[in-house]
């Protein structure tokens, strides 16, 4: 099995908020071109990339996707003193913000730190508990002057905590929420290099999954694919985080469960995993995934779709952490079912369960 | 006459890169060392770890002018290993524990990589997320099986130097500025005084390596060299911000008073005096709380007339400060003006 580190790392420098993605999809686009038969962008800017399967025609295709968007954070005003007022763009923790490096994406790309003025310059209500996002501020260190030449209302604004490997084979940074899953698509598309599928597979890598499922409605509607797998990541166990709807960091992916959930492709994922020994959670979903997968199970026709998760710690913070081992068991679990599926797979699916 | 260029920011890099904090200054001492190495007359390393450097004059009646910088930084300590990488830590010096969560840091001698997460905001309850993450509740996580480090371990912010038009973003700037300074004062030291150059340790919690250096100089007085918290943004409802220290830009800041010094008038004279007539820029710190060095210095023996000279910095004791390379130029300049201009009568008038 290839090493995927080095590609998410480059995936992890490169920013791609909500809505301005090209940045990743050019380097996700490069890595997949040799891998696919066919690739292009969608009118929002998803990313498909077909790998034909050996049924004959009409060939079922699928659909495996993940989202390459990030939260982040957008410019809203400039004050007299040249620091940029923010808000959030994706769900954003205004905890995690001050004293975090940033870039702003001007005119050009300037570093900036997000700051907490002191208690006196703040509504004194606040005091001493958290600072809410509309009284952080930017400061890019230069006089206002340039501040207002180089900076827009509108600019977006990412993290710039750089990727850090941590020890026991794990990686922290941000956008891990979800380039841990581009990633692992990347796995799963090596896989397939040598192992003949009879399905036509479209890998997408989703935009605006962050503010809305936006890429995954309008890909799955566009490629009208017979299954959807959505990969994306879910909450690891660790500070913070310890309750039921929490999994273990570096002991597999998450198969999900529940109404988002065709029960057909949840039985064949959990099948699976367990014949190839594949270490997993089964990740209960009693209400929906909070992933693409929403989307596409009400795209058009409807479409049977199932979520996977790879545990992360720290979710929405520019330190996210994953084990990479989970994101070579998630690509080679998705890479197997592809392999293994029978062209007749959903035709025989009947509502017995 | 020194100045600021590249190899000064490439020191103060190679300085505010290093990790050194309170009570584990070795990082940041070394590079101390070598730098000063050959310009000083005496160089020693005291109980504390200060490190004690002096440089004679040769005129007559030369004053004893003690130069203080400290070289810790605020930080960390790990507390408890709580298994698979996860230690519970203490804060070391002043830090505002909003600054913490999602930052990422660096333990240990080999700075190995950490970080501090805070739980996903899809856990978080609404009503919790208008109060602050306590510190009870963050752990420095460096990953599972790591065993390279242990309770006791010092760990800091891993924010990497960097500059961007006049500015400088990095962390420890408190006070890597003022060893910076100090460093090229030794290694341009006037001749018309003795330069009595104390880098000092443990200033983020109480002061403590100056209060031993100052004994062990008995200067004729003393200049701390700092960085200040300029405390100089915009105000929320768009009033005046009447709470700023000093503001970015506007050259060194000479104290008056700060929460821990009534600086001595005539030293304070003599910087203003010395700026103006050498067309420095500087300006006076407002009055208020905080302090230097010159805390512990100027209580010294018999008493020491001592004042502060700090170079405006935005954010200290958080992943990243902010200073203006123009500001730490000036204060350079006029704290090398200042002592090259000392008369030795300046301490002769009573202090009024």
């Amino acid at each position: 099995m290839s090493d995927i580190l080095p590609f998410l790392k480059e995936l992890l420098y490169a920013p791609g908020l909500s809505g301005y993605e090209a940045p990743v999809a050019k380097i996700i686009a490069e890595k997949w071109r040799p891998l696919v038969h066919k690739l292009n962008r969608s009118r929002l800017g998803s990313l498909h990339g077909l790998r034909r399967g050996t049924a004959a025609e009409p060939r079922p295709s699928l659909l495996v996707a993940a989202h390459m968007d990030a939260i982040g954070l957008m410019v809203t005003g400039i004050t007299e003193g040249g620091f940029l007022r923010l808000t959030a763009i994706g769900s954003v923790d205004a905890r995690v913000l001050p004293g975090q490096p940033v870039t702003v994406h001007g005119r050009e790309g300037l570093p900036g730190i997000v700051v907490q003025p002191s208690t006196r310059l703040l509504p004194p209500e606040i005091g001493n508990n958290s600072v809410p996002l509309e009284h952080l501020l930017v400061d890019v260190g230069l006089p206002p002057r340039k501040v207002n030449k180089l900076i827009h209302i509108g600019d977006p604004i990412s993290f710039t905590q750089p990727p850090l490997e941590l020890t026991g084979e794990t990686l922290a940074g941000y956008t891990v929420d979800n380039r841990a899953s581009v990633a692992a698509l990347t796995v799963c598309l090596e896989e397939l290099q040598n192992r003949p599928h009879t399905w036509d597979v479209w890998v997408v890598a989703t935009v605006q999954e962050e503010t809305g499922w936006i890429g995954a409605y309008s890909s799955s509607y566009q490629l009208r694919p017979q299954i959807a797998i959505v990969l994306d990541t879910t909450w690891a166990k660790g500070p913070g985080a310890n309750d039921w709807n929490t999994f273990p960091l570096g002991k597999g992916p998450t198969i999900t469960w529940g109404p988002n959930i065709h029960p057909a492709l949840y039985k064949a994922f959990k099948e699976l995993a367990e014949r190839l020994e594949i270490p997993h959670a089964v990740e209960i979903t009693p209400l929906h995934t909070g992933t693409d997968a929403f989307a596409t199970q009400v795209t058009a026709e409807g479409i049977p779709s199932i979520a996977l998760g790879i545990p992360i710690r720290y979710m929405h913070t520019p330190v996210e952490v994953v084990a990479v081992k989970d994101i070579q068991r998630a690509g080679r679990l998705i890479a197997e079912f592809i392999a293994g599926l029978h062209p007749d797979f959903m035709a025989k699916v009947t509502w017995d369960y | 006459m020194p100045t600021i260029g590249n190899t000064q920011l490439q020191l103060l890099e190679k300085l505010c890169n290093a990790m050194a904090v309170s009570g584990d200054e070795g990082e940041v001492r070394q590079i101390v060392l070598d730098e000063i190495k050959g310009y000083a007359d005496q160089v020693k390393v005291d109980a504390l770890g200060n490190v004690l450097a002096t440089h004679a004059g040769s005129g007559e009646n030369r004053l004893k002018v003690m130069l203080a910088a400290h070289m810790d930084e605020v930080g960390f300590m790990l507390a408890a290993d709580e298994g698979e990488g996860i230690f519970r830590f203490e804060t070391v010096g002043s830090i505002d524990v909003r600054q913490l969560p999602g930052k990422s840091v660096i333990v240990g001698k080999e700075h190995l990589p950490g970080v501090i997460g805070a739980r996903p905001i899809h856990l978080v309850k609404e009503d919790e997320l208008k109060n602050k993450i306590p510190l009870d509740n963050l752990r420095i996580d460096l990953g599972p099986g790591s065993t390279k480090v242990k309770p006791g371990d010092r760990a800091t912010f891993a924010t990497r130097f960097q500059r961007t038009g006049p500015s400088i973003i990095a962390k420890a700037l408190d006070d890597r500025l003022g060893v910076a300074a100090l460093i090229e004062l030794v290694r341009h030291a006037p001749a018309n005084i003795d330069l009595l150059a104390a880098f000092t340790v443990q200033e983020e919690v109480g002061l403590r390596g100056a209060k031993v250096a100052a004994y062990a100089f008995d200067p004729d007085l003393a200049i701390a060299v700092d960085s200040t918290l300029a405390n100089d943004l915009p105000a929320w409802d768009g009033e005046e911000n009447t709470a700023y220290n000093t503001k970015l830009g506007l050259g060194p800041a000479i104290y008056v008073a700060d929460g821990g010094t009534l600086s001595d008038p005539r030293l304070v004279h003599h910087l203003v005096a010395t700026a103006e007539a050498e067309a420095i820029p500087y300006q006076l710190r407002q009055p208020g709380g905080g302090g230097a060095d010159a805390g512990a210095i100027h209580r010294q023996r018999a008493g020491i007339p001592s004042v502060s000279v700090s170079v405006p910095g935005r954010y200290a004791h958080t992943a990243a400060s902010v200073a203006r390379i123009e500001d730490w130029k000036n204060t350079l300049a006029l704290l090398h003006a200042a002592l090259s201009k000392m008369p030795p009568e300046l301490l002769t008038s009573e202090r009024v």
